[in-house]
């Protein structure tokens, strides 16, 4: 299992250019993945604080969803977003980001995911999403 | 075809010159007046979200739309008094953008307060009564 999602996270991350863009890595522990967002200049949106554009933060979740749903499905196919509900609860400040997201409920067509986005403590998330996932069948 | 195109103030203006990812994706000032703004992100190779379709990423979208949503309250704003800060933001994807498709967006601040600004959002690739996806979206305000 662990080989598989190990192999099945690399080809998602590698595959998708905007993961690159971003600069979004992701470690795993068993199917648990963490997704990291190191801090890059280009990811800012307030040059005054400085802050990640609250984009940046929603787009990193939604990445953090898809990833994980990788790992689980085993599908190389990327699954397409339905719709989702981004949550911004503190200002994502100039550092790296952590992001872990929860499979509530994965059926046959679609997914319900929580995903929830941290910085220096677990324990006051700068933000979270919800959203469900139409997923790709190979 | 008589009117003068709408001045775009400086406040709009710095929100595609002077953010670092607003530059970063490309994004460009379209039009912004009366509670609206609008924006948009060309297509480019290094912006997609599925290597399959060529289709344009999802995140790409959700940072044009939160940026144009704060365009929008710029837009209601005039006097540029307020500082937003996003509280939430739904967005529902009705189709993926077509292959290899830039998108604009627009986004409509149809209420504001001293402290909270409410805004619709739609963005599309090519016929805006076709959007790939809509946002609703509240944001806290503060003095600048």
């Amino acid at each position: 299992m662990s080989e598989a999602a190990s192999h099945q996270l690399e080809a998602f991350l590698q595959r998708v250019p905007y993961v690159r863009f971003l600069g979004m890595r992701a470690e795993l522990a068993g199917d648990e993945m963490t997704a990291i967002l190191p801090f890059s200049e280009h990811l800012i949106g307030n040059t005054m604080i400085p802050a990640l554009h609250g984009g940046v933060i929603g787009a990193f979740l939604e990445m953090t969803a898809l990833a994980q749903l990788s790992v689980t499905q085993g599908s190389a196919k990327v699954h397409k977003t339905i719709d989702v509900t981004i949550e911004y609860l503190r200002p994502g400040r100039a550092m790296t980001t952590y992001a872990r997201a929860d499979l509530r409920k994965v059926g046959r067509r679609v997914a319900n995911v929580h995903v929830e986005a941290w910085q220096e403590a677990r324990s006051q998330p700068v933000a979270s999403l919800r959203g469900h996932f139409l997923l790709a069948n190979d | 075809m008589s009117s003068a195109p709408p001045p775009i103030n400086d406040a709009a203006q710095h929100m595609t010159t002077n953010v670092p990812q607003a530059l970063a994706l490309g994004m460009r000032l379209v039009s912004v007046e009366g509670g609206k703004g609008r924006m948009e992100v060309p297509w480019r190779e290094d912006l997609v979200g599925d290597p399959d379709s060529d289709v344009i990423a999802g995140g790409v979208v959700t940072s044009l739309l939160d940026h144009t949503c704060g365009l929008a309250i710029h837009a209601a704003d005039p006097e540029n008094q307020l500082r937003p800060a996003t509280l939430d933001l739904r967005i529902d994807y009705m189709r993926p953008a077509a292959p290899r498709a830039g998108v604009t967006a627009e986004a409509h601040c149809y209420k504001i307060t001293r402290s909270v600004a409410f805004v619709r959002a739609q963005a599309w690739d090519v016929d805006p009564d076709d959007p790939i996806a809509t946002v609703q979206a509240a944001f806290m305000l503060s003095a600048r």
